[in-house]
């Protein structure tokens, strides 16, 4: 089944009945050529890589709920590729572009917008660091246009320009970032997996990884048992338990990250506007709710929810930005887990164990990764070799010392990120 | 989320920083090798369910504690003075 505009107006005209499911809900067989524990938007664009580009197609996603009811159905939907660090700047711009093409790709409309992201800054200091995060991004290639405070006022007229403590000084503006309809792209990429051929599982909670002299044979689940010669663990968010179903511990620590979601409202708010200051982003979304954030919550927690003190802090941040939206009424606020990694960073390498596969620590970041880390993912299972863009991402950088990525240069340590 | 500081009493979560697993308490010997620092430093058990870690309550008395909580459920089963701890270790 084809989506295209001639199909939605004759479905419109005949009474949308020639719809069909987007994939097939398969069952699991007894063996795979390789196996993807966790059916997330990372999860689904490996297994859609790993088809598409490197021919393997007797694969399954395993998955413990149904697609697209993890973080990639949790988070404020951000796309953007303003890194600075090695590692991280070829990575993030690579999954732009993916970004850029993914819809024609898949044939599905993930409501990819790249209505531009501002980072506000309130002091020369901050402007110099911006001036410098934007050459950086020019330098890998990708766009970024310094504003000066006239600059903002003509793009975001509504923010309080004159505040006491933050004045606003100007912004970096990255024109083509935006947002995207999340679920969707779970959708998509599910879509496009079951269209050539790969069987997605949902239900199907993985109980124990099978492994024989270093080798990995399958996985155990709560469907029975799955054999497989390769095995991708992409659970961010529960990478720990998987994990140590291979026996591994990880330097990951869960962290709670809270998102708000207001009524609809007349469009008000054109781009995604970040105050790093206050910790706090927003953008609109298309049905008109301000889906906006903050900061940590700053403590391990698994509990895909928050506590009230951050939230205080993200309304408040919110009201000294732009006082305009304290009439709109919070609808929702929900939680996503996060793998929180020393350097704030993520990895993408193999594991001790011959033919297990790691993808996690995608801290609070994952969800404008989704096309990159499948697609380098993939790479590493089909090839057995890194792809360059994800090539730093390496599980031994904390150990050795070597090649860690702390891009907010806090320190690679837990908790500080 | 409370915390019962035993010197202060229950108070409220912001008045204390979090700092992190506790097997801060069990620092390796200079000499215990790569692996043994490098599990220190950065592997984690991260339990979704009990686990114990350092918070400091940095707005109250000062005091490093030990919290006994649950990850999933935000309960705090129990709260020690860090120094009670480590002396009961060694």
């Amino acid at each position: 089944m084809r989506f295209s505009g001639l199909r939605v107006l004759r479905e419109g005209l005949t009474g949308n009945k020639g719809w069909a499911p987007h994939w097939r809900d398969a069952e699991p067989k007894a063996e795979y050529d390789a196996i993807i524990i966790g059916g997330g938007g990372h999860g689904l664009s490996t297994a859609y890589y790993l088809a598409k580009n490197h021919g393997m197609t007797n694969i399954a996603v395993l998955e413990k709920g149904y697609i697209g009811g993890g973080n990639v159905g949790r988070n404020t939907t951000i796309v953007r590729a303003n890194y600075m660090q090695p590692g991280n700047s070829e990575f993030y711009s690579h999954s732009l572009k993916l970004w850029e093409g993914m819809e024609q790709d898949l044939n599905y409309n993930a409501m990819h917008s790249q209505r531009g992201i501002i980072n506000l800054c309130h002091s020369d200091g901050q402007r110099d660091a911006f001036a410098r995060r934007g050459n950086m991004m020019i330098a890998q290639g990708d766009d970024a246009e310094l504003l000066d405070r006239e600059g903002v006022r003509k793009y975001l007229p509504y923010l309080d320009f004159d505040n006491v403590r933050f004045p606003i000084y100007g912004g970096l503006l990255h024109r083509r970032g935006g947002t995207a309809r999340h679920d969707a792209v779970a959708w998509g990429y599910a879509r496009g997996a079951s269209d050539r051929g790969v069987d997605i599982i949902q239900q199907c909670e993985v109980t124990g990884i099978d492994i024989e002299n270093g080798q990995v044979r399958g996985v155990q689940t709560t469907r029975g048992a799955i054999k497989a010669k390769k095995v991708g663990i992409v659970v961010a968010g529960r990478s720990g338990q998987v994990a140590a179903m291979a026996g591994m511990r990880l330097p990951i620590e869960s962290h709670i990250l809270q998102a708000f979601v207001t009524e609809g409202i007349k469009p008000v708010i054109d781009h995604v506007v970040s105050f790093g200051m206050g910790h706090f982003y927003i953008s609109q979304s298309d049905k008109g709710g301000l889906v906006f954030g903050g900061d940590l919550d700053f403590y391990a927690s698994y509990a895909s929810r928050g506590n009230m003190p951050m939230m205080e802090h993200v309304m408040e941040a919110g009201m000294t930005l732009m006082p305009m939206i304290g009439k709109a009424k919070v609808l929702r606020s929900w939680g996503g887990i996060m793998d929180m990694t020393p350097d704030g960073s993520p990895i993408i390498d193999k594991t001790d164990t011959e033919g297990l596969f790691i993808d996690c620590g995608w801290c609070y970041g994952g969800f404008k990764a989704v096309p990159g880390s499948g697609f380098s993912f993939a790479h590493l299972m089909g090839t057995g070799n890194h792809h360059a863009p994800a090539a730093r991402f390496r599980l031994d950088r904390f150990r050795t010392g070597r090649g860690i990525m702390d891009e907010e240069a806090t320190g690679s340590q837990h908790n500080l990120h | 989320m409370r915390i019962e500081c035993p010197i202060c009493g229950s108070r409220d979560r912001r008045e204390f920083y979090y700092q992190g697993a506790a097997v801060a308490l069990d620092r390796p010997a200079p000499d215990a090798g790569e692996a043994a620092w490098d599990s220190y430093v950065h592997l984690r058990e991260n339990p979704a369910g009990e686990t114990r870690d350092l918070w400091h309550h940095e707005g109250g008395c000062g005091s490093w504690l030990v919290v006994t909580r649950d990850t999933v459920t935000h309960a705090v089963h129990k709260v020690e003075l860090a120094s009670d701890v480590k002396g009961a270790m060694s």
